[in-house]
């Protein structure tokens, strides 16, 4: 679906992207983990085909971007980082205007767009103007906007930033079960917990280059250890040194995380040895250990 | 299948189907109050003028300004707004839609609200008698042209601009002065020689001679060729650039 061999993106003196592989099969669930600015949303917009690589080799659905953009984009369902909704249609003609851009008859259009709002929980809303939704129902149609022309690869640029737990939690119900029907998603998100839940395979980038690459689970087994213990101490007494030989030791500005293999066991020693952090909390190891770990940085700062 | 183009004209009647009643006064009431006051009113005073009733002389330039503002106006707010709030154009940049069919789809948009209106005023104003030649049926063809002559550009400046303030300098130092002196009330004949020629790089003097060559069956002051010709090259250049600033304010 999407091959890239060496992909740059240049503003200018900026370099957004700096040299990627990538190789996205059909029916993948594929994701693009990082902070702001790592150059995810520069990606995404050359996959969508609206912006073009300053350097390298892209295939999208086995087609130059440069040359087959319109035909690639009528392949694609695209859901922006921005809402670019109209707001002075209602819900329904948001998305028949839509597919008459794909050119698809009126009665088609009608009849998808029904479709998809009983997919995304909207049909209550079809004549509502969009201006009152709440931003979880707008996303959703967004969401719904991008499937109007039944795309072979549905893009998604950040799909839950600034939703409330709620909204997001429906959302990633609706975006598995596109999954599940077979729709090869590729998502941009700074939330490890979204990139674990919806993603087969996925990137982790920083600085415009991709730090490592795998499945969730595997970038934890080879990147982190299985446990994390995080410790708070109240005081500004330095604990590095006294915390030595328990397990990898990484200070944190607000907590010291100690990674190991056994984290109760960890917990007992530290105990042993006298300290008392003011909490202590024992947890599995997540992507945002990955992403810790590949360049000394939170993804959320 | 649709056109590209008739999914972007669609969008813009889909929209305008909304908040039509905003513009009913300015595209057709308003011109017939300028006709009373000014034709009537005025015309009381001046009687004739080039043979004819004053009323019957301006008819003509009331159409042509009409279409003129009319196609400034919607290409300012509007324009702007679909890229730097609504972000539409940044939506159907990532369907088949290319930049041709927005610039093309948002003309044709215009042509239609301006073709309404000019239709509209040339059966008002048949009932006054102030149409003196079967001519008259080619005015809103001419009011088509002043229309893309004047709204290819100024769609082009409102996506150039990011800040909407810009507007007011388009009004002032653009479309009233091309108004003033584009010989809709007045022969620009009147004019002092040195502002003369600010009539002649107005489209609308153009628009607003062709038009009155049309309804008083009259020969207009250059070549009728020559003034079409001066406004296709203020439509052709216009479209250039609009295709242009799309594509620059798209590209990224």
């Amino acid at each position: 679906m999407i091959y890239a061999r060496g992909l740059i993106k240049r503003f200018g003196d900026f370099t957004a992207v700096d040299g990627i592989d990538l190789d996205v099969a059909p029916g993948e669930a594929f994701g693009f983990l990082g902070p702001n600015g790592a150059g995810k949303s520069s990606t995404m917009r050359m996959i969508s085909c609206v912006s073009m690589p300053t350097a390298g080799e892209l295939r999208i659905l086995g087609m130059d971007p440069v040359r087959e953009g319109p035909r690639i984009r009528a392949r694609l369902g695209v859901c922006p980082q921005l809402d670019n909704l109209d707001p002075d249609l209602n819900v329904r003609e948001n998305l028949t205007t839509y597919a008459r851009y794909f050119g698809l008859s009126k009665s088609e259009a009608r009849s998808r767009a029904q479709n998809l709002l009983e997919f995304v929980q909207l049909q209550e809303k079809a004549t509502s103007t969009v201006e009152p939704l709440s931003g979880g129902m707008k996303r959703r149609l967004t969401i719904a906007r991008s499937l109007i022309n039944n795309p072979d690869l549905v893009l998604l640029d950040e799909p839950t930033t600034g939703l409330d737990p709620q909204a997001r939690h429906l959302l990633w119900e609706r975006l598995f079960r596109l999954k599940q029907q077979g729709t090869t998603l590729v998502l941009t998100t700074h939330y490890m917990d979204e990139a674990e839940q919806l993603c087969d395979r996925l990137v982790v980038m920083d600085g415009g280059r991709i730090a490592a690459e795998g499945s969730p689970r595997s970038l934890i087994e080879t990147h982190s250890t299985p446990e994390v213990v995080e410790l708070r101490f109240t005081d500004e007494v330095d604990y590095t040194g006294k915390l030595e030989g328990i397990g990898r030791v990484d200070p944190l500005p607000d907590r010291i995380l100690l990674y190991t293999d056994d984290g109760d066991a960890a917990v007992n020693e530290v105990h042993r040895r006298g300290l008392t952090p003011s909490s202590v909390l024992v947890r599995r190891s997540s992507l945002e250990d990955v992403f810790l770990q590949l360049t000394g940085r939170t993804l959320v700062d | 299948m649709a056109h590209p183009t008739v999914a972007v004209l669609e969008r813009h009647l889909h929209l305008y189907r909304r908040l039509w009643r905003a513009s009913v006064f300015s595209s057709f009431i308003l011109p017939v109050l300028f006709l009373i006051s000014i034709g009537i009113g005025v015309g009381g005073y001046v009687g004739q003028i080039q043979g004819v009733d004053y009323l019957a002389w301006i008819v003509p330039g009331v159409m042509a300004s009409t279409a003129f503002q009319m196609a400034i106006g919607e290409s300012t707010y509007s324009v702007l707004g679909d890229f730097k709030w609504v972000r539409a154009y940044h939506a159907m940049r990532a369907t088949p839609v290319e930049i041709h069919d927005m610039v093309a789809g948002w003309m044709l948009y215009i042509l239609l609200r301006v073709e309404i209106a000019a239709v509209v005023f040339l059966g008002v104003t048949g009932l006054f008698g102030a149409l003196h030649s079967p001519w008259a049926a080619v005015t809103p063809l001419i009011a088509a042209l002043v229309a893309v002559a004047a709204a290819a550009p100024v769609t082009a400046f409102a996506a150039s601009i990011d800040n909407d303030s810009y507007f007011a300098l388009l009004f002032r130092f653009f479309m009233i002065p091309s108004t003033l002196f584009a010989g809709v009330f007045f022969p620009v004949d009147q004019l002092p020689p040195v502002i003369l020629p600010l009539a002649w790089l107005s489209p609308l003097w153009h628009g607003v001679e062709l038009s009155r060559a049309a309804t008083l069956g009259v020969a207009p002051p250059w070549p009728a060729a020559v003034h079409v010709g001066c406004l296709a090259l203020f439509a052709v250049a216009g479209l250039a650039w609009a295709m242009a600033a799309f594509r620059k304010r798209l590209q990224d």
